[in-house]
């Protein structure tokens, strides 16, 4: 099922969550909902869900506008961030839930039920576990049966709100692994949120990147990373370093030398520039590059990352330097981002 | 913990540290305090309630609890608790989702307003419903046109009992509804439930026990309350007299062995009621713990 957001804008109270949010998900995608917290990323979901309704726009699932049915109609099948399992219900009745609430025809007897429930239970590797209560469960457990509940109602959107936030990094990358294994199985079109960027780039087909309540980029993990196309993204998405310089005639200078890059098209003037830390060439003698004194060194893996003063003590950026470079503290290391974008002076 | 559901239901116990413990003299007295205090003024009158009622031995006291206008007195307070009971069943359930689970202009003040019975004295809530329902009253030329009759009669017995219990049933679920949120609902309605089915399979299973305790005491208090019933009886006998007013009646017509039978069934309605608190108390601590506060 395609799902089509288009100019949706939320407000709670007149204070504005979403401001005129437009989206299209194709059929069968896995799509990754990724922002700070206050970035409206939970808000786009339930907005999808149904369990808000946009103050503007429309919401389409195919060709109906689904933005005016309850959530009840929509179909759609929601992992809550706390789960949500009903605590007075078995496993195997949490999963039945859906199935049993429906009326008239649509309602398979309880048997039917029954084994639906299981064979769920399968898919999520929990088989057996029909008669525990949520209580009697580990958080990754919970989790299963949630998603294993929402799918039970064969839904045409499944939607994840923070779907590992709650679990301890040894169980979330086995889930992450799991859910993607899930998906590709099932081909529910799936939409989660999360602020973990390497949940969001590991496990989506696209990610969709939010900043206060607006969507800043939409791409692949790849374009994502490699051409961000906003201070915002430059700076959330990986690591990278930024410095304040100027454009003129096309050169770029820092300062009162230049470093070696042109920008040929960029207007003169005030601007910023970004650069990842580990993508930098290291150069010998200096003319046109960016230079510095190592102000501190941190060994971070199989690298290290040293923080540069750069023009006395006014600005600081982070490189990473191969573990057996000279670089000792005060020491002078010459450097020139290999790949670097800049943006306008905020 | 932020997952609710791994939340421990057990009550904290703290450890007593050496620093914390009084010595054993110390303790010693708190206990003899307190147990001297509780039994002065809980046990000994109990005591004297049931000593009094046997007083005249077994026979007497059945042959007073068989009275016609006892056992009339002890129909209208069944009657009367089983009218008000399920009344404020209704309106506490109403009123504790509506505050819990919406957001609305007057909401602080409704649940300002539900304490209010908690307050003020019943004798007034009874002398209220005299100005408005009496024959003097702001609606009594009306209801008398109509041939209603409110006052010194069941319904107005009724409606003062409601009055003075109706913050027990909303008290215990407001609080509890409050800290579990709209998550199990909002999952129930995305599964597909219409909002009855949510209320039936989720919502009310979720607040059993808080509700159930509070429809034990809102009891208690509905076959208990003297003040307000007092007021708009009339003191009918076997008409409109309840088992607290008759226990009075019977009392002042130095009717001991009466009185005191009378009193020990509602003496006994008590010590049902503590016990079966407690029992809930001990299975359900946590899902109530937040309701305590009376």
């Amino acid at each position: 099922m395609e799902v089509r957001v288009a100019n949706v804008r939320k407000e709670f109270d007149r204070f504005p969550a979403l401001h005129d949010v437009s989206l299209d998900i194709k059929s069968g995608e896995l799509i990754a909902l990724l922002g700070p917290s206050g970035s409206g990323k939970t808000t786009l979901l339930r907005l999808i869900a149904g369990l808000e309704r946009p103050t503007k726009g429309a919401i389409f699932f195919g060709d109906e506008d689904a933005s005016q049915k309850s959530i009840q109609e929509r179909n759609v099948g929601f992992v809550f961030q706390h789960y949500a399992l009903f605590r007075h219900m078995t496993v195997a009745d949490n999963i039945g839930f859906g199935l049993k609430v429906r009326h008239g025809p649509s309602r398979p007897p309880a048997q039917e039920i029954r084994r639906r429930a299981s064979e769920l239970l399968d898919l999520v590797q929990l088989s057996g576990l029909e008669k525990r209560y949520p209580a009697q469960l580990s958080g990754g457990q919970r989790q299963r049966v949630a998603l294993a509940r929402a799918m039970a109602i064969e839904p045409k959107v499944l939607l994840l709100d923070e779907p590992f936030g709650a679990l301890d990094a040894q169980v979330r990358r086995e889930l992450r692994r799991w859910l993607r294994d899930i998906h590709d199985a099932t081909g529910h079109t799936t939409v989660f949120v999360t602020h973990d960027q390497e949940e969001a780039l590991e496990l989506a087909d696209r990610v969709v990147v939010m900043s206060q309540g607006r969507i800043e980029q939409v791409g692949t993990a790849d374009e994502i990373y490699d051409t961000p196309n906003s201070p915002f993204v430059y700076g959330f998405i990986g690591e990278s370093s930024s410095l304040p310089v100027k454009v003129e005639n096309g050169d770029i200078w820092l300062a009162d030398r230049p470093i070696g890059l042109s920008a040929p098209h960029a207007a003169s003037g005030e601007a910023m520039l970004y650069f990842r830390p580990h993508d930098v060439e290291l150069l010998d003698g200096c003319s046109g590059c960016i230079a510095g004194t190592v102000a501190a060194s941190r060994r971070v893996a199989d690298t290290r990352r040293v923080e540069l003063e750069i023009g006395g003590e006014r600005q600081r950026v982070e490189i990473e330097l191969p573990v057996d470079h000279p670089a000792a503290q005060k020491s002078r290391v010459a450097f020139r981002p290999r790949r670097w974008k800049l943006f306008p002076a905020a | 913990m932020a997952d609710p559901e791994i939340k421990s239901y057990e009550p904290h116990h703290e450890s007593q540290s050496a620093a914390v413990t009084e010595s054993r003299p110390v303790r010693a007295v708190l206990m003899a305090v307190a147990f001297a205090f509780l039994g002065v003024f809980l046990v000994l009158p109990l005591i004297v309630v049931f000593n009094e009622a046997l007083a005249k031995g077994v026979g007497a006291y059945t042959e007073a609890l068989a009275s016609p206008d006892t056992r009339s007195a002890i129909r209208l307070t069944l009657l009367v608790a089983a009218i008000s009971v399920p009344l404020n069943i209704v309106f506490g359930i109403s009123a504790a989702w509506a505050i819990a689970k919406f957001e609305f202009k007057g909401k602080a003040f409704l649940t300002t307003l539900i304490d209010l019975p908690f307050s003020v004295s019943p004798v007034i809530s009874g002398l209220v419903y005299v100005l408005l329902f009496g024959a003097q009253g702001l609606l009594g030329a009306w209801l008398k046109a109509h041939g209603i009759v409110i006052l010194f009669a069941v319904p107005g017995i009724v409606l003062a009992t409601v009055f003075v219990t109706f913050p027990f049933v909303a008290r215990e679920l407001i609080p509890l509804m409050q800290e579990q949120g709209n998550g199990d609902e909002e999952a129930a309605l995305s599964l597909g439930a219409n909002g009855w089915q949510t209320f039936w399979y989720v919502t009310l299973p979720n607040v059993k026990w808080g509700l159930l305790y509070g429809v034990l005491l809102c009891n208690a208090r509905a076959m208990g309350e003297f003040g307000a019933v007092s007021v708009v009886s009339g003191h009918i006998r076997g008409l409109t007299n309840t088992m607290p007013l008759h226990v009075e009646i019977l009392y002042n017509e130095y009717n001991a062995v009466g009185a005191f039978a009378v009193a020990s069934l509602l003496a006994g309605l008590a010590l049902v009621t503590l016990v079966l608190k407690t029992l809930l108390e001990m299975r359900y601590g946590a899902e109530i713990a937040a309701t305590r506060g009376h």
